[in-house]
């Protein structure tokens, strides 16, 4: 009992200490000034009153709102003792691989800075200055030649790293026996099974409706759709950030989606956030880094011959400039197992900012947001909380080894002659599901898809949702998998998912298989 | 609650196994530590902190020290505490630990010496113990002070004098300001850890290489 109440006290602390530097707090202290003008409010019960004012003005449950993201977002405090590399990464192999992996990108910048003889970082002259801010809105008619960039590295690198992780205590013998693992990933992390994720997932079951089933033209929307966008509605009315989290697991109607992925992380459009990104915008035209040239680069291979996103070119170089020199995104390295990299600026340590990321996650969410502000912040919303785990070497249960790990042991369970036969022909599974998993399946799946998808990944506060789904999709299309014959063939049985919906896969998946 | 760390002595690890441990296949999955405290008269033990090496569960037994004419005896102060919900896997492989008196079986009033027995009964690891054991005790009580005469006995208090007109009840005002001078300290001692959001140094932000440290 001790233990419990020390630990809430630490959690609460903590949030206190975290929520105090924020707009919010700003606000009501602002409020808490303002209302003691109301007669209401008297000296001796003063606390009381203000506690009232707040309840009665709606401003008690922004406060709820915040704190249950930041409940959300930040991990529990750990033990007292344990140093701040532990609550980035508690196994200490997986850190030092982490540690390699990064050495490893940054003498490749570094090569790629002196070979070209680029600077990494430098203030631009006045005149690029003015000509990059009338061209801010149509960056992408910009044709720099930046055929001496190469990409920094490719999702199948990465996929080498994780393949290669080993924890030295495991016992790994040479000898194939009970311990070695079928699949590519060879540690040994928890990863839930079927039964634990049916409890986990049970919102998504045969009884609930869903969006995404339920609402297609043969289902009459009386059964289900009517109902599920007013109960939306009145969600948004509420401000819930926790009930539209709940509301959000059976799917988002579309005309709601954007008001809701906004209250469920929390992001209000404040005079202060329109601020906060037009001073980013100044910082990226005073500056040019590097790794914009990088960005531009990667912009331009894919979201811009994507049949669906190239309409939203120019949004990308906005958001992802304006992120590259965003200091705020630094917070989350404290539970992110990568580190910033640092380097000198005259002598004295500076940070740079950067993060090698891949473009197309930014790309849908350009369907539901208008203004480069919220868009902005959607995205680093979702960076900080969701998609950097999938770049970055961690045990975490959504990261991206235990996404794989979690992949591979679905697959092995339930489609046991699929994934052997695989094997046999060199087609390790993984293989192919990897750059879908990276990705968060954007630029794979149909928009709509996605965005259903996505509003799980919200929901569930989960990643593992992305190893069913891949796992799903091998399941469909098992019968032709098992007739092919090579890596290749394998890969084109799978190359177009654009046509599947991915609400009934799941479903039936997780549900609706006999095992 | 202050706590003191109190020098121990770790012995060495101790494997427990049937057969010859030269000839067998098998890995040892029950190791005992000892730990004894040489320089250190029976103290009260308060907390056990240690970071865990891939043991699943531990069992501590401690010897007491009690009356001189009796020797001591072993007691089990706490049975197959669970460090590893899946042996098998990583969780909570190479986390840190603290084990309180209050979750202990027996008083821990006259520690003489401790035993942990670790076990790790998944075949799939190579070694198991754990680290940077350290052991506390109660820390000294803040010193009792004598109070002064009149805080102690204080004089009932006298009839107060007749209110003047129109001024507010004195003790009504003083309950007010100290709630406002309450509050004022709470804000004057909080402060906030967010970063002001500037990259550069000096205005200059010119990088030609980042470092590898």
């Amino acid at each position: 009992m001790l233990q419990e109440e020390s630990d809430l006290s630490l959690i609460i602390a903590q949030i206190v200490q975290k929520l105090k530097g924020s707009n919010l707090y700003a606000q009501l202290e602002r409020q808490a000034w303002a209302c003691l003008q109301r007669p209401e409010i008297k000296l001796e019960s003063l606390k009381e009153d203000i506690k009232e004012f707040f309840k009665i003005s709606g401003w008690e449950k922004k406060l709820q709102n915040a704190v249950y993201s930041e409940l959300s977002v930040f991990p529990l405090p750990s033990h007292p003792a344990a140093p701040p590399e532990h609550l980035k990464e508690p196994l200490v192999y997986m850190r030092k691989a982490q540690g390699s992996w990064e050495k490893r990108i940054l003498k490749s910048l570094n090569s790629m800075c002196t070979e070209l003889s680029i600077p990494l970082a430098r203030k631009r002259p006045v005149g690029e200055q003015k000509e990059l801010l009338s061209k801010w809105n149509e960056m992408g008619t910009d044709e720099p030649d930046l055929s001496l960039f190469r990409p920094v590295y490719a999702p199948k690198d990465f996929l080498e790293v994780l393949i290669n992780l080993r924890n030295p205590n495991y016992e790994n013998g040479d000898s194939l026996s009970f311990r070695t693992h079928l699949g590519l990933i060879q540690v040994p992390l928890k990863v839930k099974d079927i039964p634990e994720l049916k409890e986990f997932f049970v919102e998504l079951g045969l009884t609930t409706g869903q969006l995404g089933i339920d609402d297609s033209t043969q289902v009459p929307p009386e059964l289900f759709e009517n109902e599920h966008v007013r109960i939306g509605q009145k969600v948004l009315a509420e401000q819930d950030g926790a009930a539209a989290q709940q509301y959000i697991r059976q799917g988002s109607p579309t005309a709601l989606r954007a008001d809701l992925w906004a209250l469920i992380l929390n992001i209000s459009s404040q005079p202060e956030d329109i601020l906060y990104y037009e001073q980013l915008k100044t910082n990226v035209i005073q500056h040019d880094l590097l790794v914009d040239s990088l960005i531009y680069k990667d912009v331009k291979l894919t979201a811009s011959n994507d049949d669906y996103y190239f309409v939203f070119e120019d949004y990308l170089y906005q958001v992802l400039l304006c992120f590259s020199r965003d200091t705020s995104v630094l917070g989350h390295f404290a539970y992110n197992s990568a580190s910033p990299p640092k380097s000198y600026i005259r002598g004295k340590l500076g940070l740079e900012e950067y993060a090698v990321f891949y473009p197309p996650n930014v790309a849908p969410l350009c369907f539901l947001y208008h203004e480069p502000s919220k868009l902005y912040q959607i995205f680093r919303e979702m960076y900080v909380r969701f998609f950097f785990r999938l770049h970055s070497i961690s045990s975490h249960p959504s990261g991206i080894v235990s996404l794989c790990l979690l992949f591979e042991t679905l697959l092995q369970t339930y489609l046991p002659q699929l994934f052997y036969h695989l094997r046999e022909i060199g087609a390790q599974p993984l293989r192919i599901s990897f750059k879908w998993m990276v990705r968060a399946f954007s630029g794979y799946l149909a928009t709509d898809q996605l965005l259903l998808l996505w509003d799980r990944i919200l929901g569930y506060n989960s990643l593992e949702i992305l190893a069913v789904l891949a796992a799903a999709v091998f399941a469909f299309r098992a019968v032709n998998l098992m007739e092919v014959t090579s890596l290749a063939a394998a890969e084109a049985v799978l190359a177009d998912l654009s046509t599947l919906k991915v609400m009934p896969l799941l479903q039936i998946f997780l549900f609706a298989t006999v095992t | 609650m202050s706590r003191v760390s109190v020098p121990c002595h770790v012995k060495g690890t101790v494997a427990l196994q049937v057969g010859d441990v030269r000839t067998s296949q098998g890995r040892p999955g029950v190791l005992v530590i000892d730990v004894t405290f040489p320089s250190v008269a029976p103290f009260e033990l308060q907390e056990i902190m240690f970071k865990n090496y891939y043991t699943a569960f531990l069992s501590i037994r401690v010897r007491q020290h009690s009356s001189p004419h009796t020797p001591a005896k072993w007691v089990t102060c706490l049975r197959d505490y669970c460090l590893m919900p899946d042996p098998h896997s990583e969780e909570g492989a190479q986390e840190y630990v603290s084990l309180f008196k209050h979750q202990m079986l027996c008083d821990m009033a006259r520690v003489l010496e401790l035993r942990l027995i670790l076990r790790q009964p998944s075949p799939l690891w190579v070694s198991f113990t754990v680290e940077e054991l350290q052991i506390y005790q109660q820390g000294p009580k803040s010193p009792s002070m004598t109070f002064p005469k009149w805080l102690s006995h204080p004089v009932p208090c006298e009839q107060p004098p007749p209110l003047i007109e129109g001024l507010p009840d004195p003790s009504r005002v003083s309950s007010e300001v100290q709630q406002m001078w309450a509050l004022t300290e709470m804000i004057r001692a909080s402060h906030t850890s967010t970063r002001i959001g500037r990259f550069d140094v000096d205005g200059c932000y010119d990088l030609n290489l980042l470092s590898y440290t």
